[in-house]
């Protein structure tokens, strides 16, 4: 096994460079995109290099409040950032910072019980942070789909509901479809993961000089892991959130509904 | 026309189907129905009025599809709330505006409402009910014509075998000949399976051909004078039969 590269800021600054070509093509085809380019940059920067020194306390410490509490931090914060986007579901928060924590919890237990990682900062926190991340990104888009559906079709689930459905039953192939939503992406990108691209965790292990067999055997784990996480999370959130179209007399509530008279 | 809807005070005898006091209700956050106070009797009673004027909330509240902000609705002289709502929804039937079928088959419609308690129909003969060839049967429900969806429609809620049927604005996207028919077929439906009928439109001559009674909405007020047995010109048999 070769060592991992020296990156100094040095390395960093030098790979600005290709942030001004960049630059240069939305000056050039006026895509207006230049200030956007430059606080991404910037936040980048500033973002992860606090993580970093974060994450550098938390391995030091060694103790593992300090993983759970950054994992629920991540959870509460992916929560937040996941309701934006699910704009049309309401209440969406709880759902999905129960759904953020599930996932995280099961999925890192299960690891640990199995024996594949140990308890150890160093595995459990950017588990912990890919997890959260992914099972975010399946929670939010299965949301999000869910709101525009009942939105889209509340005359069909009012015509359910008519007929003595529940709001259970009124709702299901919505949610079977908002669930598929949410869960597809990660089945598409694993289905073409190493043929059209070497996911992150590959990446990085390869760049730190491990052997490629090593560097594929992790990468698995991590995305069954992922599969398993995003399956919880959807689920989950989905489950939760969809009560809250409807009244406890299975009504649709009048969110979901035009304000026809 | 004649009105036999009730206002204030009216109380519920034991051929009332329906009975609201003092009732408002809101949709999207603006009230639609102000202070309205009903009772709508067994047989067949037209709830008319123009666009926006509360008909369609207030046909919700008659199979609890909705709630009121305030007030008291009553089915056979029991609140609504003291109700099983699923077991109100199947004996008090809402045919709702289109389009409002469930993708599939339309045996798959017909079936889906009786198969929730574990029932089984007869797709043919409740096809045939609401004026549908029993072939029709094993078409799909996205393939239809808007007066075949209509009818579609109605032969699902036929299949919860109600007591009461809604029907809200039933014939508003048909052709005039289409309308007649469906007109035709809810007369005969009333007649046959001694149907109430509570039917929601924006044309008055329509209530006056369809209905014993009715119920004018303008601005979500129930503008009838009161408890009124005056029958309109469909309650005469010669215009039933």
């Amino acid at each position: 096994m070769t060592r991992a590269p020296d990156i100094g800021f040095a390395q960093v600054g030098a790979a600005l460079g290709l942030v001004a070509v960049a630059v240069l093509v939305s000056l050039w085809q006026r895509m207006r995109l230049e200030n956007d380019i430059a606080v991404a940059v910037a936040r980048s920067f500033v973002q992860l290099t606090a993580v970093g020194f974060v994450i550098q306390l938390v391995f030091e410490q060694d103790e593992l409040g300090l993983v759970v509490a950054l994992i629920a931090g991540m959870a509460v914060f992916g929560a937040f950032t996941a309701r934006r986007r699910a704009a049309s579901v309401p209440g969406a928060f709880w759902p999905l910072l129960v759904a953020l924590t599930l996932a995280g919890t099961a999925t890192l237990v299960l690891l640990v019980a199995l024996g594949v990682f140990s308890t150890a900062p160093r595995y459990l926190v950017p588990l912990g942070g890919m997890v959260v991340g992914n099972s975010m990104t399946a929670a939010a888009v299965a949301l999000s789909r869910l709101g525009d559906e009942v939105t889209g079709s509340w005359r069909e689930i009012e015509a359910t509901l008519a007929l003595g459905a529940t709001a259970g039953q009124a709702i299901r192939p919505i949610v079977r479809r908002s669930l598929r939503s949410g869960v597809i992406p990660l089945i598409d990108s694993t289905k073409t993961t190493g043929v059209i691209f070497f996911p992150g965790t590959m990446v990085g292990l390869l760049l730190a000089g491990a052997a490629p067999l090593e560097a594929v055997r992790l990468q698995l784990i991590i995305l069954y892991m992922l599969l398993g996480s995003v399956a919880i999370s959807s689920v989950t959130a989905v489950i939760l959130a969809q009560r809250n179209f409807f009244t406890p007399a299975h009504q649709l509530r009048d969110v979901a509904t035009p304000t026809a008279a | 026309m004649g009105s036999a809807a009730a206002t204030g005070g009216a109380t519920a005898g034991p051929s009332m189907l329906f009975e609201l006091k003092r009732v408002r209700a809101s949709r999207g956050g603006v009230e639609v129905l102000h202070d309205v106070s009903l009772a709508l009797p067994e047989g067949a009673t037209c709830v008319a009025g123009r666009s926006g004027s509360g008909k369609s909330t207030l046909l919700r509240l008659l199979n609890r599809l909705a709630e009121p902000d305030s007030g008291r609705v009553a089915y056979r002289g029991r609140g609504l709330d003291s109700l099983d709502v699923l077991a109100l929804r199947r004996e008090v039937a809402l045919v709702p505006q289109l389009p409002a079928l469930l993708p599939g088959a339309v045996a798959d419609n017909v079936r889906f409402g009786p198969g929730l308690v574990g029932r089984d129909v007869d797709v043919g003969a409740l096809l045939d009910l609401a004026g549908l060839p029993a072939a029709f049967a094993d078409r799909d429900a996205d393939r239809l014509s808007t007066g075949e969806q209509q009818r579609v429609m109605l032969a699902r809620a036929l299949a919860l075998e109600p007591r009461v049927l809604l029907l809200d604005e039933p014939t508003s996207a048909l052709d005039e000949r289409t309308r007649d028919h469906v007109e035709e077929t809810l007369k005969e439906l009333r007649l046959r399976l001694r149907l109430s009928l509570v039917l929601v439109t924006h044309d008055f001559a329509q209530a006056e051909r369809l209905a014993e009674r009715v119920v004018r909405l303008e601005d979500g007020r129930a503008t009838s004078p009161g408890l009124d047995p005056e029958p309109t010109s469909a309650s005469r048999p010669s215009t039933v039969r």
